[in-house]
């Protein structure tokens, strides 16, 4: 008690010294939690959407399909297995059938996945009720970042190339019915949906599907072999990697502000040791133990980072508050990061969070304000008191 | 205690390496000093006469010989004893004052208070007690920087007397003031010592303290060279 009296006495009588230290420690406080917590949104927003539009409750794949190598798509279609058509008949299930193709809008050529998709489903958010739309036409739909690249816009007509179950190329003219806006480039980007039995049509392949998608709420996967289930772990697998690695370097800032503030604090100890000689040695003069004197420079440099707390929740509060609530507003689309993003990033802050960050910048202003308070123990008092310690 | 000495030292030396040799400020000193006394060890720079203060203080440990002070050996006391002596019963008034620059002249003679861990009410009276000894009753919440340099030595000698010490230790506690000062203060240290009946060890070769102490010893290379008793009404 009385140690952390003495440390809080000297550490106020210094001023302006350390609410300097203070300042800075207080930044690097708010800039890793704001930044962590930034990464904890984007990763719960990422995953939501992520389930919303593409993943569901998981996905029964035909055993052949590997999203990875197009060249499976050619084979990797078959009839629903007869476990699972109850589902697709209640809607519970969705079928996709997905095949390599061309569009040609303006006479250029860009290659795409051309997914088929039953219009009536409500299993993920995309809009597919625009499928139902044409009278005569064939409908399509198309995401944000694929109108953007291919210069398509809702209404425009483009002709669609494929290849059919037995290898010959066809096409025909489908109708732009809806360009929808997505956070989840995995379903917008380079590619084109059309109804289910028009695909199944065109390519000769009636009641055949190359994934189903189960809703969110389905309880557990009936056995389709041989088709394979796959979770929303694994279907999610990819945004995680993504998003540790985006973590990585997250947590090389977060270290490199850290050992910022930890300079300011090693510098300020190793100065003061250096500079309170005098000081130090009528402490030990007035009847402290060398070990006290250790013990409350170390105490006046671990609360530094106390102080730091109070003045970042000072202002730090209603700041990472506000951004909570209001979100913040991201320059990138999704399409431009390669994974779900969306415009606006809401940041989750857990008491997990916070409490580990002050407990860790606790931990590490405290073994800083250590190390260089070590010297004291060598220090002569009588040198000291002279101010002739090197 | 020795023969109701509260210090004893004999055949006391201390020796600092310098270079490939050692420098000897103390060579074979043996003094005793008793309740009461208002001593100067007096001296060139370099005589010995603060290493003798040092050790006398716990603060530094001998190279040879014996210094027992209040019933201690010095060189026998473990760190922790020797800290214990300085904080109950040993005061230190320094050249430069040595004042806690950020802490009020309050708090800087309630320091030796709070490491004894003397309870609030009987704290604040003790310090003012002290403050009022030595006529800084007004300046209690100033800084050391806003008193002058006879103020500022009146702090230290009330940081010194506050926990009433049976010996106090003064370095040199008039060379950086005026005749004026000088003389306040060791007034005020005089008075102390008859009303309290504490030891005062001056070390210093300021003529003004030495017209003031009853008992004069002069240091010369690191020995007795004069051992002087003044009767004084």
């Amino acid at each position: 008690m009385l140690a952390f009296r003495l440390a809080l006495r000297n550490l106020l009588g210094a001023g302006l010294r350390t609410w300097l230290n203070v300042i800075v420690l207080s930044f690097s406080f708010i800039i890793i939690i704001w930044t962590k917590g930034l990464l904890e949104g984007w990763d719960r927003q990422a995953r939501n959407d992520m389930i919303s539009w593409e993943v569901g409750g998981g996905q029964y794949w035909h055993s052949e399909y590997d999203p990875y190598d197009p060249f499976t798509l050619t084979d990797s279609h078959g009839q629903v297995p007869a476990g699972l058509e109850a589902g697709v008949t209640d809607g519970s299930l969705v079928p996709l059938l997905i095949t390599q193709g061309s569009v040609y809008p303006r006479g250029m050529m860009h290659a795409v996945l051309i997914k088929g998709i039953p219009p009536q489903q409500k299993v993920i958010e995309l809009p597919t009720a625009y499928l139902e739309a044409g009278e005569g036409d064939v409908c399509a739909i198309i995401g944000e970042a694929m109108a953007e690249s291919t210069g398509l816009k809702e209404g425009d007509y483009v002709t669609v190339r494929w290849r059919d179950r037995n290898g010959t190329f066809d096409a025909t003219e489908v109708k732009i019915a809806a360009v929808f806006k997505t956070t989840v480039p995995t379903v917008d980007v380079g590619q084109i949906w059309l109804p289910l039995d028009k695909l199944q049509e065109m390519m000769l392949m009636p009641g055949e599907a190359t994934l189903l998608i189960r809703g969110p709420e389905a309880g557990p996967p009936p056995v389709a072999d041989p088709w394979v289930f796959r979770d929303q772990d694994f279907l999610l697998s990819d945004i995680e990697t993504i998003i540790k690695a985006k973590g990585s370097v997250g947590l090389i800032i977060w270290g490199i502000l850290l050992m910022m503030a930890m300079l300011a604090v090693f510098d300020t100890q190793v100065l003061s040791i250096f500079r309170r000689q005098k000081e130090i040695g009528t402490y030990v003069a007035l009847g402290m133990t060398k070990s006290q004197v250790v013990g409350l420079f170390t105490l006046e440099g671990a609360m530094n980072s106390v102080l730091a707390a109070i003045v970042g929740a000072l202002y730090g509060i209603p700041l990472l508050l506000v951004q909570a609530v209001k979100g913040i507003k991201i320059p990138l689309s999704s399409s431009d990061f390669g994974i779900a993003m969306a415009e606006r990033l809401y940041p989750v802050y857990s008491l997990w969070l916070i409490g580990g960050t002050v407990a860790i910048v606790l931990l590490v202003t405290t073994a800083v304000s250590y190390w260089p308070s070590r010297r004291i123990a060598k220090m002569s008092p009588t040198e000291a008191l002279r101010g002739r310690v090197q | 205690m020795e023969d109701g000495k509260v210090i004893s030292i004999e055949g006391l030396k201390k020796h600092f390496p310098m270079g490939s040799g050692r420098f000897t400020a103390l060579n074979g000193i043996d003094l005793a000093f008793g309740e009461g006394e208002f001593t100067g060890i007096i001296g060139p720079s370099g005589s010995g006469k603060t290493t003798l203060l040092n050790i006398i203080g716990t603060l530094d440990n001998p190279s040879e010989g014996r210094a027992v002070i209040l019933g201690h050996s010095v060189s026998e006391l473990t760190p922790a004893e020797s800290a214990s002596l300085r904080k109950t019963q040993l005061g230190f008034i320094f050249q430069t004052y040595n004042l806690f620059q950020v802490h009020t002249v309050y708090e800087n003679v309630e320091f030796p208070l709070l490491l004894q861990g003397i309870a609030n009410n009987r704290r604040r009276q003790m310090v003012l007690d002290a403050l009022e000894w030595v006529g800084l009753t007004d300046k209690i919440n100033s800084r050391p920087a806003q008193l002058s340099g006879g103020e500022s030595q009146r702090v230290a000698i009330a940081r010194a007397m506050v926990k009433r010490p049976a010996v106090v230790l003064a370095d040199e506690p008039t060379a950086n003031l005026d005749a004026a000062n000088s003389h306040n203060i060791l007034q005020t240290m005089e008075k102390l010592n008859r009303e309290l009946k504490t030891t005062f060890l001056f070390a210093t070769h300021d003529e003004k303290v030495i017209g003031y102490v009853r008992r004069k010893i002069w240091l010369a290379d690191g020995m007795v060279a004069r051992d002087e008793l003044i009767e004084k009404n």
